[in-house]
Protein backbone atom coordinates (compact mmCIF):
# COMPACT_ATOMS: atom_id res chain seq x y z
CA UNK A 1 0.00 0.00 0.00
CA UNK A 2 2.72 2.60 0.95
CA UNK A 3 4.87 1.52 -1.97
CA UNK A 4 1.50 2.17 -4.15
CA UNK A 5 0.98 5.29 -2.73
CA UNK A 6 4.80 6.44 -3.56
CA UNK A 7 4.32 5.39 -6.79
CA UNK A 8 0.93 6.85 -7.32
CA UNK A 9 2.29 10.71 -5.85
CA UNK A 10 5.32 9.95 -8.09
CA UNK A 11 3.81 9.38 -11.17
CA UNK A 12 1.47 12.44 -10.14
CA UNK A 13 4.37 14.70 -9.81
CA UNK A 14 6.42 13.98 -12.73
CA UNK A 15 3.00 14.39 -14.86
CA UNK A 16 2.50 17.62 -13.21
CA UNK A 17 6.10 18.53 -14.16
CA UNK A 18 5.44 17.29 -17.38
CA UNK A 19 2.60 19.87 -17.84
CA UNK A 20 4.51 22.53 -16.40
CA UNK A 21 7.95 22.57 -18.57
CA UNK A 22 6.16 23.66 -21.36
CA UNK A 23 6.40 26.23 -23.87
CA UNK A 24 4.19 29.36 -21.76
CA UNK A 25 1.71 30.33 -24.01
CA UNK A 26 1.90 34.31 -23.62
CA UNK A 27 5.51 35.39 -23.14
CA UNK A 28 4.65 38.74 -22.33
CA UNK A 29 1.70 37.25 -19.20
CA UNK A 30 4.76 34.32 -18.47
CA UNK A 31 7.80 37.30 -17.36
CA UNK A 32 4.87 39.35 -16.10
CA UNK A 33 4.32 36.26 -13.50
CA UNK A 34 7.90 35.80 -12.84
CA UNK A 35 8.60 39.48 -12.15
CA UNK A 36 6.17 38.97 -9.33
CA UNK A 37 6.85 35.53 -7.94
CA UNK A 38 10.68 36.90 -7.46
CA UNK A 39 9.61 39.79 -5.53
CA UNK A 40 7.35 38.02 -3.26
CA UNK A 41 8.62 34.31 -2.84
CA UNK A 42 13.13 36.08 -3.11
CA UNK A 43 12.99 39.84 -2.29
CA UNK A 44 10.32 39.55 0.69
CA UNK A 45 12.93 36.93 2.13
CA UNK A 46 15.92 39.00 1.77
CA UNK A 47 15.15 40.73 5.69
CA UNK A 48 14.55 36.94 7.20
CA UNK A 49 18.13 35.45 5.35
CA UNK A 50 19.75 38.21 7.01
CA UNK A 51 18.64 38.20 9.91
CA UNK A 52 19.05 34.80 10.64
CA UNK A 53 22.08 34.55 9.26
CA UNK A 54 23.51 37.59 10.81
CA UNK A 55 22.37 35.66 14.13
CA UNK A 56 23.94 32.13 13.36
CA UNK A 57 27.45 34.02 12.31
CA UNK A 58 28.08 35.54 15.60
CA UNK A 59 26.92 33.10 17.26
CA UNK A 60 28.97 30.25 15.74
CA UNK A 61 31.72 32.47 16.12
CA UNK A 62 31.08 32.92 20.15
CA UNK A 63 30.48 29.19 20.87
CA UNK A 64 33.68 28.50 18.63
CA UNK A 65 36.00 31.14 20.73
CA UNK A 66 34.30 30.84 24.46
CA UNK A 67 33.48 26.62 24.16
CA UNK A 68 35.59 25.16 21.80
CA UNK A 69 38.84 27.05 21.19
CA UNK A 70 42.01 25.84 23.49
CA UNK A 71 45.52 27.29 23.85
CA UNK A 72 47.19 24.82 21.83
CA UNK A 73 44.67 26.05 18.30
CA UNK A 74 45.29 28.46 16.59
CA UNK A 75 43.67 32.50 17.54
CA UNK A 76 42.06 32.75 13.52
CA UNK A 77 40.25 29.08 14.62
CA UNK A 78 36.82 31.11 15.19
CA UNK A 79 36.89 32.59 12.28
CA UNK A 80 38.08 30.09 9.80
CA UNK A 81 35.17 27.89 11.85
CA UNK A 82 32.64 30.41 11.17
CA UNK A 83 33.59 31.06 7.46
CA UNK A 84 33.46 26.97 6.64
CA UNK A 85 30.37 26.42 8.47
CA UNK A 86 28.53 28.97 6.59
CA UNK A 87 30.03 28.73 3.28
CA UNK A 88 29.45 24.86 3.29
CA UNK A 89 26.02 24.03 5.23
CA UNK A 90 24.78 26.64 6.75
CA UNK A 91 23.83 29.09 3.95
CA UNK A 92 22.68 27.00 1.48
CA UNK A 93 20.99 23.91 3.35
CA UNK A 94 20.05 24.86 6.84
CA UNK A 95 18.69 28.40 4.91
CA UNK A 96 16.65 26.19 2.49
CA UNK A 97 15.30 24.23 5.06
CA UNK A 98 14.45 27.48 6.73
CA UNK A 99 12.97 28.87 3.22
CA UNK A 100 11.04 25.53 2.60
CA UNK A 101 9.29 26.54 5.73
CA UNK A 102 8.54 30.04 4.61
CA UNK A 103 7.96 30.01 0.90
CA UNK A 104 6.81 26.18 0.73
CA UNK A 105 3.78 27.08 2.63
CA UNK A 106 3.42 30.45 0.60
CA UNK A 107 3.32 28.58 -2.00
CA UNK A 108 1.37 25.60 -1.19
CA UNK A 109 -1.68 27.65 0.73
CA UNK A 110 -1.46 29.82 -2.53
CA UNK A 111 -2.12 27.72 -5.19
CA UNK A 112 -4.40 25.04 -2.14
CA UNK A 113 -6.72 28.02 -2.22
CA UNK A 114 -6.50 28.57 -6.05
CA UNK A 115 -7.60 25.32 -6.34
CA UNK A 116 -10.91 25.13 -4.25
CA UNK A 117 -12.12 28.54 -5.25
CA UNK A 118 -12.42 27.15 -8.59
CA UNK A 119 -9.82 29.80 -9.75
CA UNK A 120 -7.86 26.90 -11.35
CA UNK A 121 -10.88 25.17 -12.99
CA UNK A 122 -11.86 28.83 -14.44
CA UNK A 123 -8.09 28.49 -16.11
CA UNK A 124 -8.44 25.69 -17.51
CA UNK A 125 -11.82 26.41 -18.79
CA UNK A 126 -10.32 28.80 -20.53
CA UNK A 127 -8.28 26.35 -22.42
CA UNK A 128 -4.81 27.54 -19.89
CA UNK A 129 -2.50 25.23 -19.21
CA UNK A 130 -2.68 26.49 -15.66
CA UNK A 131 0.29 24.22 -13.93
CA UNK A 132 2.53 26.22 -17.13
CA UNK A 133 0.66 29.60 -16.13
CA UNK A 134 1.17 29.15 -12.49
CA UNK A 135 4.11 26.68 -11.70
CA UNK A 136 6.72 27.69 -13.96
CA UNK A 137 7.07 31.57 -12.71
CA UNK A 138 7.33 30.33 -8.98
CA UNK A 139 10.01 27.32 -9.81
CA UNK A 140 12.20 29.75 -12.20
CA UNK A 141 11.75 32.40 -9.86
CA UNK A 142 13.20 30.51 -6.79
CA UNK A 143 15.28 28.75 -8.74
CA UNK A 144 16.70 31.89 -9.57
CA UNK A 145 17.12 33.85 -6.24
CA UNK A 146 17.89 30.88 -4.03
CA UNK A 147 21.27 31.44 -5.03
CA UNK A 148 21.38 34.92 -4.35
CA UNK A 149 19.94 34.63 -0.91
CA UNK A 150 22.46 31.99 0.05
CA UNK A 151 25.41 34.31 -1.10
CA UNK A 152 23.34 37.45 0.96
CA UNK A 153 23.06 34.57 4.23
CA UNK A 154 27.37 34.09 4.05
CA UNK A 155 27.87 37.92 3.75
CA UNK A 156 25.37 38.20 6.57
CA UNK A 157 26.97 35.51 8.67
CA UNK A 158 30.21 36.65 8.26
CA UNK A 159 29.05 40.33 9.12
CA UNK A 160 27.28 38.95 12.18
CA UNK A 161 30.71 37.37 12.65
CA UNK A 162 32.79 40.60 12.86
CA UNK A 163 30.14 41.81 15.07
CA UNK A 164 31.04 39.93 17.79
CA UNK A 165 34.52 41.33 17.04
CA UNK A 166 34.02 44.81 17.08
CA UNK A 167 30.77 45.02 19.74
CA UNK A 168 31.04 41.58 22.07
CA UNK A 169 34.90 42.12 21.89
CA UNK A 170 34.71 38.29 22.03
CA UNK A 171 37.72 38.32 19.79
CA UNK A 172 40.10 40.32 17.80
CA UNK A 173 39.16 41.35 14.69
CA UNK A 174 42.40 40.77 13.33
CA UNK A 175 42.09 37.14 14.17
CA UNK A 176 38.65 36.81 12.82
CA UNK A 177 40.13 38.27 9.48
CA UNK A 178 43.28 35.75 9.56
CA UNK A 179 40.75 33.39 10.07
CA UNK A 180 38.17 34.17 7.41
CA UNK A 181 41.63 34.26 4.92
CA UNK A 182 42.72 31.19 5.93
CA UNK A 183 43.29 28.61 3.56
CA UNK A 184 40.03 29.99 1.53
CA UNK A 185 38.99 27.29 -1.35
CA UNK A 186 36.54 29.22 -3.79
CA UNK A 187 34.98 26.04 -4.83
CA UNK A 188 33.06 26.24 -1.30
CA UNK A 189 31.48 28.91 -2.26
CA UNK A 190 29.87 27.42 -5.34
CA UNK A 191 28.92 24.30 -3.94
CA UNK A 192 26.54 25.68 -1.77
CA UNK A 193 25.37 27.85 -4.48
CA UNK A 194 24.59 24.49 -7.07
CA UNK A 195 23.59 22.92 -3.71
CA UNK A 196 20.94 25.63 -3.04
CA UNK A 197 19.77 25.56 -6.68
CA UNK A 198 18.87 21.93 -6.22
CA UNK A 199 17.35 22.72 -3.15
CA UNK A 200 15.06 25.97 -4.60
CA UNK A 201 13.84 23.13 -6.98
CA UNK A 202 12.80 20.85 -4.43
CA UNK A 203 10.96 23.48 -2.64
CA UNK A 204 9.03 25.35 -5.46
CA UNK A 205 7.97 21.99 -7.45
CA UNK A 206 7.15 20.08 -4.14
CA UNK A 207 5.13 22.37 -2.71
CA UNK A 208 3.55 23.23 -6.20
CA UNK A 209 2.50 19.56 -6.34
CA UNK A 210 1.05 20.02 -2.78
CA UNK A 211 -1.04 22.92 -3.32
CA UNK A 212 -2.10 22.20 -6.86
CA UNK A 213 -3.41 18.61 -5.92
CA UNK A 214 -5.82 20.28 -3.10
CA UNK A 215 -9.10 18.42 -2.87
CA UNK A 216 -11.54 20.03 0.01
CA UNK A 217 -11.54 23.25 1.61
CA UNK A 218 -9.34 25.19 4.47
CA UNK A 219 -8.28 22.47 6.37
CA UNK A 220 -6.78 20.64 3.06
CA UNK A 221 -5.27 23.66 2.59
CA UNK A 222 -3.77 23.75 6.16
CA UNK A 223 -2.92 19.94 5.80
CA UNK A 224 -1.43 20.91 1.95
CA UNK A 225 0.63 23.66 3.38
CA UNK A 226 2.14 21.41 6.44
CA UNK A 227 2.54 18.40 3.90
CA UNK A 228 4.19 20.69 1.49
CA UNK A 229 7.07 21.75 4.41
CA UNK A 230 7.58 18.44 5.63
CA UNK A 231 8.14 16.66 2.58
CA UNK A 232 10.41 19.61 1.18
CA UNK A 233 12.23 19.92 4.08
CA UNK A 234 13.03 15.69 4.07
CA UNK A 235 13.82 15.78 0.64
CA UNK A 236 16.39 18.57 0.97
CA UNK A 237 18.09 16.46 3.65
CA UNK A 238 18.20 13.35 1.94
CA UNK A 239 19.57 14.86 -1.24
CA UNK A 240 21.92 17.07 0.94
CA UNK A 241 23.74 14.05 1.70
CA UNK A 242 24.06 12.61 -2.01
CA UNK A 243 24.98 16.15 -3.11
CA UNK A 244 27.88 16.63 -0.57
CA UNK A 245 28.98 13.11 -1.63
CA UNK A 246 28.84 14.04 -5.28
CA UNK A 247 30.20 17.65 -5.08
CA UNK A 248 32.96 17.37 -2.44
CA UNK B 1 -25.52 23.83 -29.80
CA UNK B 2 -24.87 21.15 -27.39
CA UNK B 3 -25.73 17.43 -27.87
CA UNK B 4 -25.34 14.34 -24.86
CA UNK B 5 -25.29 11.18 -25.74
CA UNK B 6 -25.32 8.08 -23.92
CA UNK B 7 -23.84 9.86 -20.92
CA UNK B 8 -22.38 8.20 -17.93
CA UNK B 9 -20.06 8.74 -15.25
CA UNK B 10 -19.40 6.48 -13.00
CA UNK B 11 -16.43 7.43 -9.56
CA UNK B 12 -14.53 4.17 -8.02
CA UNK B 13 -16.98 3.81 -5.41
CA UNK B 14 -20.38 4.70 -7.15
CA UNK B 15 -22.21 5.19 -10.47
CA UNK B 16 -23.48 9.04 -10.70
CA UNK B 17 -24.77 9.62 -14.49
CA UNK B 18 -26.96 6.75 -16.00
CA UNK B 19 -27.28 7.22 -19.86
CA UNK B 20 -27.87 10.73 -20.20
CA UNK B 21 -29.16 11.97 -23.83
CA UNK B 22 -30.57 15.50 -24.21
CA UNK B 23 -29.62 18.81 -26.39
CA UNK B 24 -29.11 21.90 -25.02
CA UNK B 25 -29.97 24.84 -28.23
CA UNK B 26 -28.46 27.73 -29.49
CA UNK B 27 -30.06 31.31 -27.96
CA UNK B 28 -31.53 29.24 -25.19
CA UNK B 29 -31.00 29.35 -21.63
CA UNK B 30 -30.59 25.40 -21.06
CA UNK B 31 -31.33 24.59 -17.41
CA UNK B 32 -30.31 21.55 -15.72
CA UNK B 33 -32.19 21.04 -12.31
CA UNK B 34 -32.04 18.27 -9.71
CA UNK B 35 -31.63 17.89 -6.08
CA UNK B 36 -28.74 17.86 -4.12
CA UNK B 37 -26.38 14.71 -4.78
CA UNK B 38 -28.10 13.53 -8.02
CA UNK B 39 -25.46 14.35 -10.34
CA UNK B 40 -26.19 18.06 -12.13
CA UNK B 41 -22.48 19.14 -11.01
CA UNK B 42 -20.76 16.11 -12.53
CA UNK B 43 -22.69 16.13 -15.52
CA UNK B 44 -21.88 20.12 -15.97
CA UNK B 45 -18.30 18.99 -15.28
CA UNK B 46 -18.50 16.41 -17.80
CA UNK B 47 -19.46 18.76 -20.45
CA UNK B 48 -16.96 21.06 -19.93
CA UNK B 49 -14.14 18.60 -19.71
CA UNK B 50 -13.84 18.50 -16.38
CA UNK B 51 -14.48 15.19 -15.85
CA UNK B 52 -13.69 12.58 -18.20
CA UNK B 53 -17.71 10.41 -18.74
CA UNK B 54 -17.13 6.85 -18.41
CA UNK B 55 -19.10 6.12 -21.84
CA UNK B 56 -21.03 8.45 -24.56
CA UNK B 57 -20.41 11.84 -26.16
CA UNK B 58 -20.41 15.23 -25.83
CA UNK B 59 -21.15 16.99 -29.15
CA UNK B 60 -20.44 20.91 -29.75
CA UNK B 61 -21.91 21.66 -33.13
CA UNK B 62 -20.96 18.39 -33.69
CA UNK B 63 -17.69 17.92 -32.71
CA UNK B 64 -16.83 15.49 -29.99
CA UNK B 65 -15.32 17.40 -27.57
CA UNK B 66 -14.73 13.25 -25.58
CA UNK B 67 -12.50 12.26 -28.72
CA UNK B 68 -10.27 15.79 -29.39
CA UNK B 69 -6.68 15.29 -28.33
CA UNK B 70 -5.83 18.26 -26.02
CA UNK B 71 -4.88 21.00 -28.92
CA UNK B 72 -8.53 20.48 -30.44
CA UNK B 73 -9.78 21.23 -26.83
CA UNK B 74 -7.78 23.83 -26.16
CA UNK B 75 -9.21 25.29 -29.18
CA UNK B 76 -12.68 24.73 -28.29
CA UNK B 77 -12.22 26.25 -24.97
CA UNK B 78 -11.76 29.26 -26.47
CA UNK B 79 -15.03 29.38 -27.11
CA UNK B 80 -16.44 28.77 -23.63
CA UNK B 81 -17.20 30.78 -21.01
CA UNK B 82 -18.42 29.51 -17.35
CA UNK B 83 -19.14 31.34 -14.41
CA UNK B 84 -18.53 29.07 -10.97
CA UNK B 85 -20.25 29.26 -8.05
CA UNK B 86 -17.69 30.45 -6.22
CA UNK B 87 -17.47 33.62 -9.09
CA UNK B 88 -13.63 32.12 -9.40
CA UNK B 89 -12.16 35.79 -9.69
CA UNK B 90 -8.23 35.91 -9.50
CA UNK B 91 -7.81 37.04 -5.96
CA UNK B 92 -4.80 39.31 -6.74
CA UNK B 93 -6.38 41.12 -10.10
CA UNK B 94 -8.65 43.99 -10.43
CA UNK B 95 -11.82 43.73 -11.69
CA UNK B 96 -11.06 44.83 -15.12
CA UNK B 97 -7.54 42.98 -15.10
CA UNK B 98 -10.03 39.95 -14.41
CA UNK B 99 -11.91 40.42 -17.42
CA UNK B 100 -9.11 41.66 -19.14
CA UNK B 101 -7.13 38.09 -18.54
CA UNK B 102 -8.76 35.84 -21.32
CA UNK B 103 -8.17 38.66 -23.83
CA UNK B 104 -4.51 38.99 -22.45
CA UNK B 105 -3.69 35.29 -23.13
CA UNK B 106 -5.76 34.97 -26.47
CA UNK B 107 -6.74 37.90 -28.44
CA UNK B 108 -4.46 39.79 -30.45
CA UNK B 109 -6.00 42.81 -30.06
CA UNK B 110 -3.90 45.81 -28.79
CA UNK B 111 -3.89 46.92 -25.30
CA UNK B 112 -6.27 49.97 -26.10
CA UNK B 113 -8.94 47.49 -27.99
CA UNK B 114 -8.57 44.66 -24.82
CA UNK B 115 -9.54 47.16 -22.31
CA UNK B 116 -12.26 48.79 -24.37
CA UNK B 117 -13.14 45.17 -25.20
CA UNK B 118 -13.30 44.77 -21.09
CA UNK B 119 -14.90 48.18 -20.60
CA UNK B 120 -17.90 47.52 -22.72
CA UNK B 121 -18.51 43.74 -21.10
CA UNK B 122 -18.23 45.58 -17.52
CA UNK B 123 -20.48 48.30 -18.77
CA UNK B 124 -23.09 45.40 -19.92
CA UNK B 125 -23.16 44.52 -16.24
CA UNK B 126 -23.31 47.52 -14.94
CA UNK B 127 -19.94 46.63 -12.93
CA UNK B 128 -17.70 49.69 -14.67
CA UNK B 129 -17.55 51.50 -11.25
CA UNK B 130 -16.07 48.80 -9.45
CA UNK B 131 -13.05 48.41 -12.73
CA UNK B 132 -10.01 49.54 -9.89
CA UNK B 133 -11.69 46.72 -7.25
CA UNK B 134 -10.20 43.58 -6.42
CA UNK B 135 -12.64 40.62 -5.72
CA UNK B 136 -12.80 40.86 -1.98
CA UNK B 137 -14.04 43.96 -2.34
CA UNK B 138 -16.87 43.05 -4.31
CA UNK B 139 -20.33 42.03 -2.73
CA UNK B 140 -21.80 38.55 -3.88
CA UNK B 141 -23.90 39.97 -6.33
CA UNK B 142 -20.83 42.39 -8.04
CA UNK B 143 -18.61 38.97 -7.99
CA UNK B 144 -20.97 37.12 -9.61
CA UNK B 145 -21.51 40.53 -12.53
CA UNK B 146 -17.94 40.79 -12.70
CA UNK B 147 -17.40 36.93 -13.12
CA UNK B 148 -19.99 36.68 -16.18
CA UNK B 149 -17.81 39.75 -17.23
CA UNK B 150 -15.34 37.40 -17.74
CA UNK B 151 -16.86 34.99 -19.47
CA UNK B 152 -18.44 37.05 -22.16
CA UNK B 153 -14.77 38.97 -23.04
CA UNK B 154 -14.12 36.51 -25.26
CA UNK B 155 -17.35 36.22 -26.89
CA UNK B 156 -18.16 32.43 -26.61
CA UNK B 157 -20.14 30.64 -28.18
CA UNK B 158 -21.18 28.52 -25.29
CA UNK B 159 -21.96 29.90 -21.82
CA UNK B 160 -21.89 27.75 -18.43
CA UNK B 161 -23.35 28.66 -14.99
CA UNK B 162 -22.64 26.63 -12.33
CA UNK B 163 -25.63 27.81 -9.66
CA UNK B 164 -25.26 31.31 -10.21
CA UNK B 165 -27.65 32.36 -7.94
CA UNK B 166 -26.09 30.20 -4.31
CA UNK B 167 -25.64 33.05 -1.82
CA UNK B 168 -28.05 35.80 -3.15
CA UNK B 169 -30.83 37.04 -2.02
CA UNK B 170 -33.61 36.70 -4.52
CA UNK B 171 -33.65 40.14 -5.88
CA UNK B 172 -29.95 40.13 -6.67
CA UNK B 173 -30.32 36.50 -8.16
CA UNK B 174 -33.49 37.95 -10.72
CA UNK B 175 -31.03 40.31 -11.56
CA UNK B 176 -28.37 37.49 -12.53
CA UNK B 177 -30.64 35.88 -14.00
CA UNK B 178 -32.13 38.13 -16.59
CA UNK B 179 -28.34 39.24 -17.15
CA UNK B 180 -27.65 35.46 -17.88
CA UNK B 181 -31.02 35.42 -19.75
CA UNK B 182 -30.32 38.68 -22.36
CA UNK B 183 -26.76 37.87 -23.07
CA UNK B 184 -27.55 34.73 -24.17
CA UNK B 185 -30.33 35.94 -26.59
CA UNK B 186 -28.40 38.78 -27.44
CA UNK B 187 -25.28 36.40 -28.49
CA UNK B 188 -26.95 33.64 -29.47
CA UNK B 189 -25.23 31.16 -27.04
CA UNK B 190 -25.89 27.96 -26.06
CA UNK B 191 -26.38 28.60 -22.15
CA UNK B 192 -26.42 26.02 -19.79
CA UNK B 193 -27.38 26.76 -16.38
CA UNK B 194 -26.78 24.36 -13.41
CA UNK B 195 -29.32 25.59 -10.60
CA UNK B 196 -31.88 24.89 -8.10
CA UNK B 197 -33.44 28.20 -7.60
CA UNK B 198 -36.89 27.86 -8.45
CA UNK B 199 -37.22 31.61 -9.64
CA UNK B 200 -34.75 30.96 -11.80
CA UNK B 201 -36.91 27.67 -13.29
CA UNK B 202 -40.31 30.17 -13.58
CA UNK B 203 -38.23 33.03 -15.13
CA UNK B 204 -35.48 32.15 -17.67
CA UNK B 205 -35.98 28.13 -18.59
CA UNK B 206 -36.75 28.10 -21.84
CA UNK B 207 -35.76 24.41 -22.06
CA UNK B 208 -35.12 22.44 -18.64
CA UNK B 209 -33.51 19.02 -17.81
CA UNK B 210 -34.53 17.45 -14.52
CA UNK B 211 -32.19 15.10 -13.35
CA UNK B 212 -33.21 12.20 -10.72
CA UNK B 213 -30.35 9.99 -9.04
CA UNK B 214 -28.44 10.60 -12.17
CA UNK B 215 -31.13 9.75 -14.45
CA UNK B 216 -32.56 12.15 -17.06
CA UNK B 217 -36.41 12.11 -15.38
CA UNK B 218 -38.00 15.20 -17.71
CA UNK B 219 -37.47 17.90 -20.37
CA UNK B 220 -39.19 20.31 -21.17
CA UNK B 221 -39.99 24.43 -20.84
CA UNK B 222 -41.02 26.50 -17.65
CA UNK B 223 -44.51 26.42 -19.50
CA UNK B 224 -44.64 23.09 -19.11
CA UNK B 225 -43.50 22.39 -15.67
CA UNK B 226 -46.05 23.56 -14.17
CA UNK B 227 -48.73 21.18 -16.22
CA UNK B 228 -46.47 18.53 -15.86
CA UNK B 229 -47.60 14.72 -14.45
CA UNK B 230 -44.10 13.84 -13.53
CA UNK B 231 -44.64 12.91 -9.78
CA UNK B 232 -41.01 13.60 -9.01
CA UNK B 233 -40.68 16.59 -10.69
CA UNK B 234 -43.94 17.66 -8.75
CA UNK B 235 -42.44 16.84 -5.95
CA UNK B 236 -38.94 18.61 -6.33
CA UNK B 237 -40.58 21.77 -7.82
CA UNK B 238 -43.62 21.86 -5.44
CA UNK B 239 -42.45 20.86 -2.38
CA UNK B 240 -43.47 23.74 -0.17
CA UNK B 241 -47.24 23.47 0.91
CA UNK B 242 -47.29 26.98 -0.60
CA UNK B 243 -45.86 25.97 -3.93
CA UNK B 244 -48.29 22.97 -3.63
CA UNK B 245 -51.45 25.02 -3.08
CA UNK B 246 -50.21 27.35 -5.75
CA UNK B 247 -49.66 24.16 -8.21
CA UNK B 248 -53.33 23.36 -7.38
CA UNK B 249 -54.91 26.57 -7.55
CA UNK B 250 -53.17 26.71 -11.26
CA UNK B 251 -54.61 23.23 -12.50
CA UNK B 252 -58.07 24.80 -11.06
CA UNK B 253 -57.84 27.37 -13.09
CA UNK B 254 -57.46 25.20 -16.13
CA UNK B 255 -60.30 22.93 -15.81
CA UNK B 256 -62.46 26.10 -15.41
Amino acid sequence: MLVYKFLYSLGRYLCLMGRTFQRPERMKMFFKNYYREIYQLGINSIGIVLLISFFIGAVICIQIKVNVQSPWMPLWVSGYTTREIMLLEFSSSIMCLILSGKIGSNIASELGTMRVTQQIDALEIMGVNSANFLILPKILAIVTMIPILVTFSVASGIVGAYATAYIGHIITPADLTAGMQHDFTQWFFWMGVVKSIFFAFIIASVSSYYGYYVKGGSIEVGKASTNAVVSSSVLILFSDIFLTEMLS
Amino acid sequence: MIEIKSLSKEFPDKKVLHNINCTFFDGKTNLIIGQSGSGKTVLMNCVVGLLEPTVGEVLYDGRDFVKMNKNERTQLRREMGMLFQSSALFDSLTVLENVMFPLDMFSTLSLKERKKRALDCLDRVNLVEAQNKLPAELSGGMQKRAAIARAISMKPKYLFCDEPNSGLDPKTSIVIDQLIHEITVENSMTTIVNTHDMNSVMDIGENILFIYKGNKEWQGTNKEILTSKNQRLNDFIFASDFSKQMKKNIEENELQ
